[in-house]
């Protein structure tokens, strides 16, 4: 069902954890819809670097994969080229997903979107591109029937 | 890897070597067509018969009254599709319940869209039994059938399907139950239970795939549902699947004849699952009744986790288990059976189903605990839930 670079990801997840007084933390998803994802961010504030980047995740196998392939990501990027990550770019760098799990691409990216909102919302600074982070990300979404 | 211990009973079982025995000659020995007149078609034609005398034994009912189909689901939609369109000049109201396989639901949604049939969807209580009280209180002079399952498939409860029975007769409405959890798992009598239909599958006794059948109580005036031919009493016509029916008859013997030794064996070892799970393991509960339950059937939910990276995480040990959380069905929403038990629905995603077989041991069960511990603690360690629960706390 899943690729190979999903499992090793889901087996071995990279940066889970907290980071204590982080510069940003965003919490997406709902516990409703079986999953939430809270990414945790530290930022150089003169360069705009993503120093550190760890997450928590409450969710199955292609949500706590793309977590952890997200966190890799954003990891040694400035806030702008992490604003240029995709759920897409999430995906084709886990060999994709199967078609039910997009969905948890989509998560990740809103979590990053997320933790970078606080940041700037803590800095009173403005991304460009960056908007409120939806606080649920199921909103609109239809249930495919199967 | 460790060796593979199979929890996954409810999903379906290993075909048992001597039903395999039983089923190989119809193959490629005796692989004539039961219908047709020379000699050595016979040998086919008898096999279908003691086939059928198997099934019906088990059931305390007339071979006459066994029909065989190609498994549960096309037994439940025949049953209620047919029954429907057979009665519905009496009326076209029809009682079920909410925690139904989805053969049942599904179906009871077509009937309702595309045929004009009004359905009762009853809720259960608590540990998912119906409540008799309610069942009475939906019937109307339209109600025609009452269809209600056997014992639940994802939380092992057992019905009051005597009750229900005496209720249905009672009324003059027809009963048909999804027996596919239960054949062979309780001791069942149509007649003592006043069961007009009922509904079985091979693949879960031990049997083969592709095989199960339909008891049509003599009387009742349901029409074919596969049209082509005189097979099945003109109700179901399709050459006989005679490898299938042989296999699932000698699997309904098998499964008879050790029904009280197995039952108890594994009622033991479930119970020793249940407590330890619930003891053991904190923020987890057990779903389904503690009693009135499957011999094999454990469900418990652990809090704060999904179920989908606890079912990944047991195959990396070699566990094979299911879950009710959305991401193992498809679709957003938990299983349909935890949400009418009332769950919350971050509960119901944190569901593990684990279902015995004669063959799991003590062992396997250590084994999956241990694991279990280990895991259910690896994944609150990474959860959200788990993190802010525990600030909560303090």
């Amino acid at each position: 069902m899943y690729s190979e670079k999903v499992m090793d990801h889901f087996q071995h997840p990279r940066n889970v954890g907290e980071i204590e007084d982080a510069s940003g933390v965003g919490t997406v998803g709902n516990a409703k819809c079986g999953d939430i994802m809270r990414m945790f961010l530290d930022i150089d504030d003169e360069t705009h670097i993503i120093k550190e980047c760890k997450f928590k995740t409450f969710g199955c196998g292609a949500a706590v994969a793309t977590s952890s392939m997200a966190t890799e990501m954003v990891k040694g990027k400035t806030i702008e080229e992490a604003m240029q990550i995709t759920n897409k770019a999430v995906m084709e760098a886990l060999d994709g997903l199967p078609p039910v799990k997009v969905h948890c691409s989509l998560l990740a990216e809103e979590a990053i979107h997320a933790a970078l909102w606080d940041y700037a919302q803590k800095h009173g600074i403005v991304i460009e591109g960056l908007d409120k982070p939806k606080s649920d990300i199921s909103e609109g979404e239809e249930e495919e029937e199967y | 890897m460790s060796k593979l211990i199979y929890l996954d009973n409810a999903a379906t079982t290993k075909t048992a070597p001597e039903v395999l025995d039983a089923m190989l000659p119809y193959f490629s020995e005796f692989y004539g067509n039961p219908s047709s007149i020379y000699d050595f078609a016979q040998k086919s034609k008898e096999a279908v018969t003691k086939g059928r005398q198997q099934i019906a034994d088990v059931l305390n009912a007339k071979k006459e009254e066994i029909y065989f189909t190609a498994g549960g689901s096309e037994a439940d939609n025949w049953a209620l599709k047919a029954t429907f369109e057979a009665y519905k000049s009496k009326g076209n109201h029809i009682i079920t319940t909410k925690i139904e396989h989805h053969a049942i639901l599904h179906t009871c949604e077509y009937l309702e869209k595309e045929r004009g049939a009004k359905i009762t969807y009853l809720d259960v209580d608590e540990n998912g039994i119906v409540r008799l009280d309610e069942l009475e209180k939906a019937i109307t002079p339209e109600t025609i059938l009452i269809s209600v399952m056997f014992a639940n498939n994802e939380i092992g409860s057992i019905q009051p399907i005597k009750e229900i029975g005496r209720i249905a007769r009672e009324h003059g409405i027809l009963f048909h139950t999804d027996a596919v959890q239960a054949f062979c798992q309780v001791p069942i009598d149509v007649d003592e239970y006043n069961i007009d239909m009922l509904s079985s599958s091979g693949h879960k006794i031990n049997g083969p795939k592709g095989i199960g059948f339909l008891y049509i109580r003599k009387g009742v005036k349901i029409k074919s549902f596969v049209h082509g031919g005189a097979q099945e009493r003109k109700r179901r016509a399709g050459t006989e699947n005679v490898p299938g029916i042989v296999g699932y008859g000698a699997a309904a013997e098998r499964a008879m004849k050790n029904m009280k030794e197995r039952t108890e064996k594994e009622i033991e070892l479930r119970d020793y699952l249940i407590n330890r799970l619930t003891t053991e393991i904190p923020y987890s509960r057990l779903n389904g009744d503690r009693v009135k339950r499957l011999p094999n059937n454990v469900n418990v939910s652990f809090q704060f986790i999904e179920g989908e990276s606890m079912l990944l995480m047991l195959d990396q040990n070699g566990i094979c288990g299911s879950s009710g959380s959305a991401c193992t069905s498809g679709s957003l929403d938990p299983s349909h059976v935890l949400l009418a038990i009332g769950l919350p629905h971050e509960i119901a995603h944190g569901s593990l189903r684990l279902t015995l077989s004669e063959e799991t041991t003590k062992e396997d069960l250590e084994f999956t605990v241990d694991k279990l511990k280990e895991i259910v603690q690896y994944l609150r360690s990474m959860s959200p839930l788990y993190e802010d629960f525990m600030k909560n706390q303090k």
